[in-house]
């Protein structure tokens, strides 16, 4: 026959379970695993003089932690490397939270409790910030999505900007005629409204000091003292910058939820790499220091 | 002219233009007679760079010109050079009069006054040059125009399209093309539908219409033309439009009483009938022979064909093989028993029941588009869940069927004459059982097209494929050791129903027994529990339904209504229940499959006290996803929102595996309780998009994956004809930098698909490709499966296939 006589093994269906229930929480109980042994070796070990890093145990913990760390990292390249074969980024998600989370354990049985003002401490003060970063990572992707969700509905972020452009078109249109000084006003909405913004106003959704909001008021203050036919056409132009005001406020939202969700990785990635550096230090100056 | 020709062929189309070039290159006196200055005025006369179509692709070209399907000029600039070349003897400008004499001494009067004489006279004049006219006042105007050569040569104009078939819509979907051109387009249809147009056009008229580009005057007329203005007939009543252009393009008829003229007979007086033909294209005017679009056959390959064999007719080849003789005799070759084609063709024509009302010509034609096979005695033909939609018909020897996937043993046998693997041709489903041969055996392997084609055409095919269709379709869904003799009384009284979508075929309470087998499409079945229709499970085809009332008595106990257009066979309840009665094993079986059903509904009431909010929440959402087309999708995207985090690394995953191009995109589509179907191809069990690809580049791969191939031409048919939206036409982007150069160095746009901005700074490719369809193709071939998928980080993608995602038993998914 033409076509293949076998029917295909390809993995097809996909598990409905989220990265932290990945497998019945198979990485958690890995991790645990790891955990409660490394604990047990720790206080079954004899270390003369005290227990650290220069014991058995200690080259152990750190040799596994060091491999650890590496491997973590790797998922920021995994991510990216989109292949043929049979991988679940999920997976390694799952394995990435739980692992590196039993990292506490491990390089601190590793550390044996002996911290000074040295690269060996800094290395594992950054792993610490990486963990802590990470641990805020985990409970973003588990609060954030339902609210990114929620807010936009069945809006894509094209459609949100095309809202707001297509507004701008009506209340340039509404504004046709208005003599110079009204006309001014509009032109602040028009010309000078920041839909996003610099992350840190898109992380605490900062815009008190929107163009289009300046606007508005001014609109509404020249409202107030105008006649009554002047009045109805600056009302027309309110109506529209309040519908825009509420185009701003969702496609503002929307930005300040996806910042939130990647805020910790502006810690988590480059104290990642800082790791990485300390963690190479800390390696080649114990063994050349021997 | 005083010179006597022996082959005076009337009309440079493709058929007379073939006809001429072969006259030629056998150095017979010839001429060539066309009415207009150019060659092959019909064609000339497409729209511009018009696609011109080379089917049937089986079909071998036996022709001195070339021909391959193309643009209209790369068409006409080929044939213009073989015309050339072969040395034809064309007269330009020489439009037939009249037709006198008889064989051996013919007169062609012309309109210019010169009279040709031949010995013998081919018309191929086919029936474009004599459009149907405009028949009001003011037809004759200057502004009046019967084909459309370049719509974007028309600016600013207020234009009237006359017609309602392909040639009126394509003309006015051309010149509503370009916004740029500003023309105001009205389109003019007789009637109120347009039935005899392709349907994709129909959807691409419709479209522009609903964008305001075109304007739909039906069941109009046109009344009056004066300069500037066209007066119409509506149902409202008359009414006088601005107009600048009037094209015409209310279809063509034979040219009946010119070619009557010349005492040939037509073989009706339908305005629509051909001249009556004998095999050799001669008519009843001997000596006169006609070829082409008058003689019935419209398609280009077939036309030139004939120009072709009718030159070596005329010049006395009487034992003229037909052009697709190499293709069946290389068919055949490996078949045992040394028959020749024409002992084959009428070999499997006497044994196949399907194949019994078949004419020796439609029999050589359905032979092109299938495969005739020899399998030895215990040779595997299909294996059980392949994916594979032919139709087999057994021309000698038996298969037998395993009917127990456990007990290769089990088998029942089919028996030369019948046919197998009908279940995949309606339900487009996995193949169900593994068939090997029972013995030694031929059979003829029908493709699903050919095979619906087949059905169309004949009747008797139809009533026999329906027939054992229903048959087998009912033993496998029961198995339980039953034969086809055990169904006779319960077939006599079955009933084919055609329900559509949100029908019901049994409601909650009403009393009836009848039993229901769901042929194709899907059902949902629901319940009516606390007030509320709680939706109970889903039901796909090859299933039945209606089981517990009709072994138990009693009303129905829910109520069971199409996802989809869907087609359910009843079978009377009291022969069935004899049969149970016969049957232990399969009265077993359905009491056991009933229990099963008992047990959901009794866990739905359970439910219903104590998790309302969550029956309710799971009733609601499956009724989302049915509204959604769930119920034709064989797999499908979903998307859990409470899990997404919107990094779109589905769809950077996506491009990164297709040539840099998304065929998803995750943020549109609906969403209903948290679950999102994003656009994104859903492998529809009878895919929409498959209706009409010239190419038949849209296929099913081994998983149930549609994808297009290759062939894929661009007209962009399938993403028309898609209902959900999810094909697109692009072109891929240049190739990217690779990861580590991005990740190390910068370069590149990165992982996803590339920014315009970024596409259009790369170096123009030497050969610019053109814009192809694009959808999901569920990344078929790639081990891993869809990369959407193994992408996401979080678990929000997941991809499900309707009978596993919409049962009541996942309702406790809702504590997660």
């Amino acid at each position: 026959m033409a076509r293949s006589a076998t029917v295909s093994q390809r993995r097809r269906s996909s598990t409905h379970e989220s990265f932290l229930r990945h497998k019945g929480f198979l990485f958690l109980k890995v991790a645990v695993f790891v955990c409660v042994a490394a604990v047990a070796a720790y206080f079954f070990q004899h270390a003369r003089p005290r227990p650290g890093g220069g014991t058995p145990l200690g080259y152990f913990l750190g040799t596994v932690g060091a491999g650890l760390i590496v491997w973590l990292a790797l998922l920021g390249v995994r991510k990216r490397a989109v292949s043929s074969g049979h991988y679940s980024l999920k997976a390694w998600v799952s394995a990435h939270v739980y692992l590196g989370l039993s990292l506490i354990v491990i390089a601190t049985l590793h550390t044996g409790f002996q911290f000074g003002w040295n690269v060996h401490t800094l290395a594992y003060g950054l792993m610490l910030l990486v963990i802590a970063s990470g641990a805020i990572g985990v409970w973003a992707y588990v609060a954030l999505p339902a609210r990114l969700s929620e807010n936009r509905g069945e809006t894509t972020r094209k459609q949100m900007l095309a809202q707001i452009q297509s507004l701008d078109e009506l209340i340039h249109e509404a504004a046709q005629g208005f003599p110079r000084d009204t006309a001014a006003i509009v032109r602040i909405s028009l010309e000078q409204t920041d839909i996003g913004g610099g992350f840190w106003r898109r992380l605490f959704e900062d815009y008190r000091d929107c163009a289009n909001l300046r606007a508005l008021r001014e609109i509404e203050a020249a409202q107030r003292t105008a006649g009554a036919h002047e009045a109805k056409a600056l009302g027309e132009v309110a109506v529209l910058m309040r519908r825009k005001g509420d185009a701003l406020g969702l496609a503002r939202r929307q930005m300040h939820i996806t910042a939130l969700l990647e805020a910790w990785l502006f810690v988590h990635v480059p104290a990642t790499f800082a790791l990485l550096a300390a963690l190479t230090v800390h390696i080649v100056s114990v063994f050349a220091y021997w | 002219m005083s010179e006597t020709f022996r082959i005076a062929i009337v009309g440079s189309g493709p058929s007379g233009l073939s006809a001429a070039a072969h006259a030629a290159a056998k150095g017979i006196s010839h001429v060539l007679l066309e009415k207009t200055d150019h060659l092959s005025d019909t064609i000339y006369r497409y729209q511009k760079g018009k696609h011109v179509m080379a089917t049937p692709a089986q079909l071998v070209l036996r022709s001195d010109c070339d021909f391959a399907a193309g643009k209209r000029e790369a068409v006409l600039e080929q044939w213009n050079a073989d015309a050339r070349k072969a040395g034809v003897n064309v007269l330009y400008n020489a439009e037939a009069k009249a037709i006198t004499g008889a064989k051996g001494d013919f007169s062609i009067a012309l309109t210019n006054g010169d009279v040709i004489k031949a010995e013998t006279i081919i018309l191929a004049i086919g029936t474009q040059g004599n459009p149907n006219l405009m028949r009001c006042d003011g037809a004759s105007l200057p502004h009046v125009q019967y084909s459309l050569d370049d719509p974007a040569a028309f600016i600013d104009e207020h234009i009237f399209v006359f017609g309602g078939g392909d040639a009126g819509i394509e003309n006015a979907l051309g010149l509503a093309a370009d916004q740029a051109q500003a023309n105001v387009v009205t389109l003019v249809n007789r009637s109120a539908d347009f039935a005899r147009a392709k349907e994709a056009n129909v959807k691409a008229l419709m479209q522009a219409r609903d964008n305001g580009r075109i304007t739909i005057l039906a069941e109009t007329t046109p009344s009056l033309i004066e300069a500037g203005w066209v007066t119409v007939d509506t149902p409202q009543g008359s009414a006088r439009h601005k107009c600048d252009r009037i094209i015409a393009r209310m279809g063509s008829s034979p040219p009946r009483k010119f070619v009557e003229a010349a005492g040939i007979a037509f073989t009706s007086d339908a305005p629509s009938a051909f001249p009556h033909l004998s095999a050799t294209f001669e008519t009843t005017t001997p000596g006169i022979y006609v070829i082409g679009a008058l003689a019935g056959y419209p398609l280009i390959k077939h036309c030139m064909n004939q120009g072709h064999d009718v030159v070596e007719y005329i010049d006395g080849r009487t034992d003229l093989k037909p052009a697709d003789e190499p293709i069946l005799e290389a068919k055949l070759a490996g078949l045992p028993g040394r028959m020749s084609v024409s002992e084959w063709l009428e070999y499997l024509r006497s044994r196949v029941e399907i194949l019994y009302g078949l004419s020796a010509l439609q029999m050589r034609e359905f032979l092109l588009d299938s495969d005739v096979r020899a399998f030895r005695a215990g040779e595997t033909i299909f294996e059980r869940n392949m994916i594979g939609s032919s139709l087999f018909g057994i021309a000698q020897g038996s298969v037998r069927v395993e009917i127990d996937p456990k007990n290769p043993s089990n088998t029942v046998p089919i028996g030369a004459g019948s046919i197998f693997g009908e279940v995949g041709l309606i339900s487009g489903r996995r193949r169900g059982a593994t068939i090997r041969a029972g013995e030694d055996c031929i059979v003829v392997e029908i493709p699903r097209t050919a095979a619906l084609k087949l059905m169309a055409q004949v009747a008797e095919a139809r009533e026999t494929v329906n027939r054992i269709t229903t048959e087998r379709q009912i033993l496998q869904i029961f198995k339980s050791g039953l034969a086809p003799s055990d169904l006779e009384e319960v077939l006599a009284g079955a009933q084919v129903m055609e329900v559509r979508p949100g029908q019901a075929i049994i409601k909650e309470g009403e009393l009836g027994d009848d039993l229901y087998i769901i042929r194709s499409g899907s059902m949902i079945v629901e319940k009516a529990v606390g007030g509320k229709q709680v939706f109970m499970s889903y039901v796909p085809a090859g299933s039945y339904s209606g089981e517990m009332a009709m072994i138990d008595g009693g009303p129905r106990t829910a109520t069971v209504k199409a996802a989809i257009r869907s087609q359910v066979v009843r079978l009377p309840a009291d022969p069935f229940r004899k049969l149970l009665a016969r049957k232990p094993d399969l009265d077993a079986k359905m009491r056991g499959d009933m229990a099963a059903r008992r047990q959901v509904n009794a866990f739905v009431e359970d439910q219903k006290d104590s998790f309302d909010g969550v029956v309710d929440m799971y009733s609601s959402v499956a009724s989302f996803l049915i509204d959604q087309g769930i119920g034709e999708a064989t797999d499908v995207l979903l998307i859990d929102e409470s899990l997404c985090v919107g990094c779109d690394n589905c769809e950077k995953a996506c491009a990164d595996s297709h040539e840099g191009l998304s065929r998803l995109n995750r943020e549109a589509g609906k969403t209903y309780a948290k679950i999102h179907v994003p656009t994104s191809c859903r492998h529809c069990e009878h895919p929409y998009c498959m209706t009409d690809c010239p190419p038949n580049a849209i296929q099913r791969g081994p998983d149930g994956e549609v994808f297009i191939s290759d062939a894929c031409i661009g007209c962009g048919n399938c993403q028309r004809n898609c209902p959900y939206d999810v094909i697109q036409m692009d072109k891929p982007p240049p190739e990217k930098p690779g990861l580590l150069s991005w990740m190390l160095f910068g370069k590149g746009p990165g992982p996803g698909e590339p920014d315009k901005a970024w596409r259009e700074k790369q170096p123009k490719p030497a050969v610019e490709k053109g814009k192809v369809a694009i959808k999901c193709d569920m990344c078929i071939g790639k081990a891993g499966g869809p990369a959407c998928v193994r992408a996401c980080p979080t678990g929000a993608a997941i991809r499900v296939s309707p009978e596993d995602f919409l049962s009541v038993a996942l309702l406790d998914r809702g504590a997660n």
